[in-house]
C-alpha cells in the first residue's frame, strides 16, 4: 500500500482521501517514508518537516470527519521550493547567507497551501538563490537525477524536480525565472508549468530578478500540473505586478484534453542544430502525436530568439544585483565579522559576509549586474537589452497570429554529468537557450516528458509555450500529448526509471 | 573625535563685490498619509522604537512593495500647487547603494522620470518684490530608518561604539521638491532661501499633506550652492549642505557657504563637489563625504511596481481640492480685516490667522478676534512652549469662546476690563464668559441712582479738577472718571459716567 501510495498521482490520492480509503496521515506518513528510504542518495530536500506535514495531515483528517467542505487536494502532501518564505520553517534560496533564518511570514502561495489543506513535508534544494540549471550551486550541495544519481536534476528547481521523479511528494512548487521549472521537469521525466507572469504572486519569493520570476507548479502528470496550478494561481493584492482577472480553467483543459483545430506553432530557431539527436527526434515524435490528434502544424520564425540568452544574461544580474542587495548581515541571516579588524564598522562587516555567505556563481552574476547598470555603461547593456526584450515580445506577438502555441524541445540535452559543466558558466547558461524566452516576454510554459533519448537512456522534454494569459492552452495540449505518449510506452515514463536502492533508511533529516 | 577645521571665510560685501551666488534647493517632505508608501504600516511620529514595521519595510527576503494611492495623490496635489505638469506615466526607480538604516540597501525613488516637473512658486522678500522659484521636478520615494550612534561624544557615527537602528521611518513617504538653479539673487540668496522654504511650508500646510515640523524632521532642507565670477556664465562647482532644518538656518547656510566659497575661489582654490554638514550652534558647514563619480546609484526602473498613469480627470479632481495659495489668501484677509502691516505681520508670526479666520466667521470682529487671540492667551501658550491654536484646544477654548466674551462686551454687561479678568478666568479652566462672569459677580452698575450718587460724591471730593472741567478743560474729567469707577469697584459704566460728568459740569 505504501508503495502504491507514493506512486500514485496527486489526483488519484485526492480520490482516495476523498472517499476516505486512506487518511492524510497514511499518504503523508508513506512519502515521510520514501524520503527516509531514498533522500540519502537524492539529496532532494534540504529540510524534512515530518512533524509538521503529519500534524496538518492530523487536522485534515478531523475536518474531514466533522464533515467540513474540504478543498480538492485537501491531505494532498507537498514539496515546497526553498526560495518561498514559509513561517516557522527554515527558508534559505539554497545559500549560506540565510543559513538558520525562519521568516516570521508565509509567502501568498504557501499560504494558498496551507489553506488548501495540503500538508508541507519539506523544503527542497535549489541552485543558490535560483542561479543555476543543477543545483551544483546550492550551498547545501547537489541534487542527484533519480535517472541517474551521477547526473544533474536539472536547476535551479533540482530539488523539486528529484522529489517528484524519485516518488518522495505528489507535488511540489517551483520558481521559474529562465526555466528553473521547465528545464528540471525536462531532464527527470516530470511536468512542469512557468505560469504567465503575474498569474500567481511572487509574495514571499526570494527574489532573483523580478521581471522575470514566475512561480508554478511541478507534478508528474499534466493534470496533476493543473490542479496544483489552480491552487497557486490568482491575484494577490501583496503582488503589485500580479494580474486582477479571472485564471485560466486550466483543470478543465487538462481534463477535455483537447486539441482538434489547434494551430501548433515550431520555432524555427529553436530546433535542429545545438539541439541532442534524441532531444530532436523526441520532440518530432510528440509533434507528429499531436498532428495524429488533429492538430494543424505551422512553421514558424522568432529570429530575435537568438539574442535572447545575451539579454537576459543583462537584465537578471542587473534586478538581481539590487535585489540581493539586502543581504547585508544587518538584521537577518548569517554574520561575519571580518579578520584582522578590532572594531570593524558596518560596511566592513557587510563587506566580509557577503564574501563568505555568496557562491561563486552569485558573486559573478552580482558583479555582472552591478557593471550593467553602472553610469556609462547603463544604456549599453541594460538599454540595450531592455531593447531587445521588446522585440522577443514582439515575435511572440506575430508567432501567435499564426499559432495557437508555441513548441520547441525543452532542453537541448538530456541531464548531463554532475561537475561536467561547473566550470563553463556559458555551457551551463545555454542548457537554457529555449526557456529564457518565454521569461523575458512573460508568456506561460510548460514542459512535460516526450520519451527517452535512444543515445543515453535519459528523459526529453517537450516544451509548450502560449500567449499570455492563455495557461489553459499549455493544459490542453499537454494532456492531449501525454495521453498518447503514456499509450504508446505502456505506461507513464517514470515507471522505466531504474528503482532506487532502499537499503537501510538514513533518519529523517531535521537540520 | 576628529578634529573639524575651521574653513576660511570671506566678508559678505566682498564676495559679492566679486561673485554670484547660483542655488538650488532640495526640500525632502515626509507626507502626513496614515500609512506608509509600500505596505500598511503606521506613520505615527515618536512611537516606540522598531514597533511601525513589517516584513516589506524590513526588507524581509521575498516581501514586496504596494504603492499607496494617498501617497501619489499627495504628490500630484503638490505638484499642482507648484504649477507642475504631471506625468501621464511615469515609474518608481531603485537607487541603488548600501546604508544600515536602509533595509534593501535600496531607496525606492523616482530617477528621470518625476510625478511632477517643471513648475514654479513665487515668493514674497520683505522689500514688497516677489522672486520666481523655478522648480525642477517633486517626485515620491520612501525615507530610511534612522540610526542612533551610541557611545560617542558627538552622537556621530565617529567614536560611537555602537549603533541603534529605529526602522519606524523606513517606508514613510516623502516628496523631493527640487528647485532649478536660482541665479541672479546676489545679495537677497539667503533671504530668498528662507523665503522660499518658508512659502513652501505655508503652502504644504495649506494643502494638508504634512505637518511640515522642521524641528521634528518632517521637512528638510539641502543647500545647493556654488558661486561664478560675475558675469560668468559658467556656474562654478557647488557643495550640498545637508539636513539644514530651520527657516533662519536655511539663511545662515546659504550665507555661510557663499562666504566660504568665496574664500576659495578668492585664494585661487578650487571648491571641492561634496556633502556638508550644517553646525546649528555655530553656523558654519564641515566637509562630509566627498562626492565624486565614485557614487553611482545605478537607477533603474523599479521591477516590483507597476507604472503609475494618472488618469487627467484624476488629476483635474485634484486640482479641484487646491487651496487658495497662502499669499493670496493672507492679502485678502488683511484688506478684509483691515489690519495694518505690522499687525497682520504679527498674527502671522503667531500662526493666528486661521483661528482669526474661524473666530471672525462664527461672529466675532476682526480686531476683537485679533485682540483676544494675541493677549494674554499667547502670553500663557508662550510660557507653555506651546503655539496658542494648540494650546487653545487643550484648555477647550474655541472661536465660540471668542464670540461669547465680545458679545458681553457689546451687549453692555462688561467693560473693557472686566472683560478682560472674565477672559483670565476662562483661561484658568473656570468655564464659559458668562459663567465666569456670573460666578465673578462681573457686571456693569446699571443703576443710574447709584452712579449719580458716586459721580456726585466725587466733584464734591475734588472741586480744583470740576472747576478744571468747568473751565473747559476736558481731558482733566478722565480723573473723576477713574476716582467714579473706583467707587463703583470697577463695574461701572465709563461711557455712563463720563456723560454724567459732563452734563453736571456744563459741558454735556
Amino acid at each position: 500500500m505504501t508503495n502504491e501510495l507514493t506512486r500514485a498521482s496527486a489526483a488519484d490520492l485526492a480520490h482516495l482521501l476523498a472517499t476516505r480509503e486512506v487518511s492524510a496521515v497514511e499518504v503523508t506518513q508513506a512519502h515521510l517514508d520514501r524520503t527516509d528510504a531514498v533522500d540519502g542518495a537524492v539529496h532532494a530536500y534540504l529540510h524534512v518537516d515530518g512533524q509538521g506535514a503529519l500534524a496538518q495531515a492530523a487536522e485534515v483528517d478531523r475536518r474531514r470527519r466533522d464533515g467540513e467542505d474540504l478543498h480538492e487536494l485537501a491531505g494532498v502532501p507537498i514539496a515546497v521550493k526553498d526560495v518561498m518564505a514559509t513561517e516557522g520553517l527554515p527558508t534559505t534560496a539554497g545559500s549560506r547567507m540565510l543559513q538558520g533564518w525562519i521568516p516570521p511570514y508565509d509567502a501568498t502561495v504557501v499560504a494558498r497551501l496551507r489553506a488548501a489543506g495540503m500538508p508541507i513535508l519539506g523544503k527542497t534544494n535549489m541552485d543558490e538563490f535560483a542561479m543555476g540549471s543543477s543545483t551544483e550551486h546550492s550551498a547545501y550541495g547537489p541534487s542527484h537525477n533519480p535517472w541517474d544519481l551521477d547526473r544533474i536534476p536539472g536547476g535551479s528547481g533540482g530539488g523539486s524536480s528529484a522529489v517528484l521523479a524519485s516518488f518522495q511528494a505528489p507535488l511540489a512548487t517551483g520558481t521559474d525565472t529562465g526555466g528553473s521549472i521547465r528545464q528540471p521537469a525536462a531532464v527527470t521525466g516530470t511536468v512542469g508549468t512557468k505560469p504567465t507572469y503575474g498569474g500567481v504572486s511572487r509574495y514571499g519569493l526570494i527574489a532573483l530578478a523580478s521581471s522575470l520570476d514566475q512561480a508554478g507548479p511541478c507534478a508528474r502528470t499534466v493534470l496533476d500540473t493543473a490542479l496544483l496550478h489552480a491552487v497557486m494561481a490568482g491575484h494577490d493584492p501583496m503582488d503589485s505586478t500580479s494580474i486582477n482577472a479571472v485564471v485560466p480553467d486550466v483543470v478543465g483543459a487538462a481534463r477535455r484534453a483537447e486539441v482538434k483545430g489547434m494551430r501548433i506553432g515550431i520555432v524555427r530557431e529553436l530546433t535542429g542544430e545545438g539541439f541532442q539527436d534524441g532531444v530532436q527526434a523526441r520532440f518530432d515524435e510528440s509533434v507528429q502525436h499531436l498532428v495524429d490528434a488533429g492538430a494543424e502544424v505551422v512553421e514558424v520564425s522568432c529570429p530575435n530568439f537568438t539574442a535572447a540568452l545575451a539579454a537576459y544574461y543583462l537584465i537578471l544580474p542587473s534586478e538581481a544585483s539590487s535585489n540581493l542587495a539586502k543581504f547585508d548581515a544587518m538584521r537577518y541571516g548569517l554574520r561575519v565579522l571580518p579578520e584582522g579588524i578590532d572594531e570593524p564598522s558596518a560596511e566592513q562587516v557587510m563587506a566580509a559576509t557577503r564574501e563568505a555567505g555568496f557562491g561563486d556563481e552569485v558573486k559573478r552574476r552580482i558583479i555582472l549586474g552591478t557593471y550593467a547598470l553602472s553610469s556609462g555603461y547603463y544604456d549599453a547593456y541594460y538599454g540595450s537589452a531592455q531593447k531587445v526584450r521588446r522585440l522577443i515580445f514582439d515575435d511572440f506577438a506575430r508567432a501567435f497570429e499564426a499559432a495557437d502555441v508555441l513548441v520547441s524541445p525543452t532542453a537541448p540535452t538530456t541531464a548531463f554529468k554532475l561537475g561536467d559543466k561547473l566550470d563553463d558558466p556559458m555551457a551551463m547558461y545555454l542548457n537554457d537557450i529555449a526557456t529564457i524566452p518565454a521569461n523575458l516576454a512573460g508568456v506561460p510554459g510548460m514542459s512535460l516528458p516526450s520519451g527517452l533519448a535512444d543515445e543515453d537512456g535519459l528523459p526529453t522534454g517537450f516544451q509548450i509555450l502560449a500567449p499570455a494569459m492563455k495557461d489553459d492552452r499549455l493544459y490542453a495540449v499537454g494532456a492531449a500529448l501525454e495521453q498518447r505518449l503514456v499509450a504508446s510506452w505502456g505506461g507513464p515514463l517514470l515507471d522505466r526509471a531504474p528503482s532506487l536502492a532502499t537499503g537501510a533508511p538514513t533518519t529523517t533529516k531535521e537540520a | 573625535m576628529v578634529t573639524e577645521t575651521m574653513d576660511g571665510t570671506m566678508a559678505w560685501d566682498d564676495v559679492l563685490a566679486a561673485y554670484d551666488p547660483v542655488m538650488g534647493l532640495e526640500v525632502h517632505v515626509e507626507l502626513g498619509t496614515a500609512t506608509k508608501m509600500f505596505c500598511g504600516c503606521a506613520t505615527e511620529f515618536g512611537a516606540e522604537p522598531n514597533t511601525q514595521t513589517c516584513p516589506v519595510c524590513l526588507g524581509l527576503p521575498g516581501a514586496l512593495p504596494v504603492v499607496n494611492e494617498k501617497g501619489v495623490e499627495s504628490a500630484i496635489r503638490i505638484g499642482l500647487a507648484l504649477n507642475c505638469e504631471i506625468a501621464d506615466w511615469c515609474r518608481f526607480a531603485r537607487k541603488n547603494y548600501f546604508y544600515p538604516d536602509m533595509p534593501k540597501n535600496f531607496q525606492t525613488s523616482q530617477y528621470d522620470e518625476p510625478i511632477a516637473f517643471n513648475g514654479h512658486l513665487d515668493v514674497e522678500l520683505s522689500d514688497g518684490t516677489t522672486y520666481r522659484v523655478e522648480i525642477e521636478r517633486a517626485h515620491m520615494e520612501e525615507d530610511t530608518g534612522k540610526s542612533l550612534h551610541v557611545g560617542g561624544a558627538t552622537g556621530r557615527i565617529h567614536g560611537a561604539t555602537h549603533s541603534l537602528v529605529d526602522y519606524n521611518r523606513a517606508g514613510i513617504p516623502l516628496i523631493e521638491i527640487v528647485t532649478k538653479p536660482m541665479t541672479g539673487a546676489g545679495e537677497r540668496a539667503p533671504e530668498i532661501a528662507k523665503a522660499y522654504v518658508a512659502a513652501l511650508r505655508d503652502l504644504l500646510k495649506a494643502l494638508d499633506v504634512s505637518d511640515v515640523k522642521m524641528e521634528q524632521g518632517s521637512m528638510r532642507c539641502d543647500v545647493n550652492l556654488s558661486l561664478m565670477a560675475k558675469g560668468a556664465e559658467k556656474f562654478g562647482t557647488r557643495s550640498e549642505t545637508k539636513n539644514v532644518n530651520s527657516l533662519r538656518s536655511v539663511e545662515r547656510a546659504v550665507r555661510y557657504e557663499m562666504c566660504r566659497h568665496g574664500a576659495v575661489l578668492a585664494s585661487g582654490g578650487t571648491v571641492v563637489q561634496e556633502t556638508r554638514h550644517w553646525h546649528e550652534d555655530t553656523g558654519i558647514t564641515t566637509s562630509g563625504r566627498e562626492k565624486s563619480d565614485a557614487e553611482d546609484y545605478r537607477y533603474f526602473p523599479e521591477p516590483d511596481l507597476v507604472p503609475i498613469a494618472p488618469s487627467r480627470a484624476w488629476v483635474e479632481e485634484l486640482r479641484a481640492t487646491l487651496p487658495e495659495p497662502p499669499a493670496q489668501r493672507r492679502k485678502r484677509l488683511q484688506s478684509a480685516y483691515g489690519y495694518s502691516d505690522l499687525e497682520m505681520r504679527d498674527v502671522l508670526n503667531a500662526g493666528l490667522l486661521d483661528l482669526i479666520e474661524e473666530t471672525v466667521a462664527a461672529g466675532a470682529t476682526p480686531a476683537g478676534a485679533r485682540k483676544w487671540w494675541s493677549g494674554e492667551i499667547a502670553r500663557r501658550a508662550n510660557a507653555a512652549g506651546e503655539d496658542v491654536p494648540s494650546y487653545a484646544v487643550g484648555l477647550g477654548v474655541t472661536p465660540a469662546s471668542v464670540v461669547e466674551l465680545e458679545s458681553l462686551v457689546t451687549g453692555g454687561r462688561l467693560n473693557d476690563a472686566m472683560a478682560r479678568q472674565v477672559w483670565d478666568g476662562v483661561l484658568d479652566g473656570e468655564g464659559s464668559p458668562t459663567a465666569v462672569a456670573d460666578a465673578r459677580g462681573l457686571e456693569l452698575v446699571q443703576d443710574t441712582g447709584q452712579l449719580e450718587a458716586a459721580v456726585d460724591k466725587v466733584i464734591a471730593a475734588n472741586p480744583d479738577v470740576a472747576d478744571k472741567v468747568r473751565e473747559g478743560k476736558v481731558q482733566a474729567a478722565g480723573a473723576l472718571i477713574g476716582q467714579v469707577m473706583k467707587e463703583l469697584k470697577g463695574q461701572g459704566d465709563a461711557a455712563a459716567a463720563r456723560a454724567l460728568i459732563m452734563s453736571k459740569l456744563g459741558q454735556g
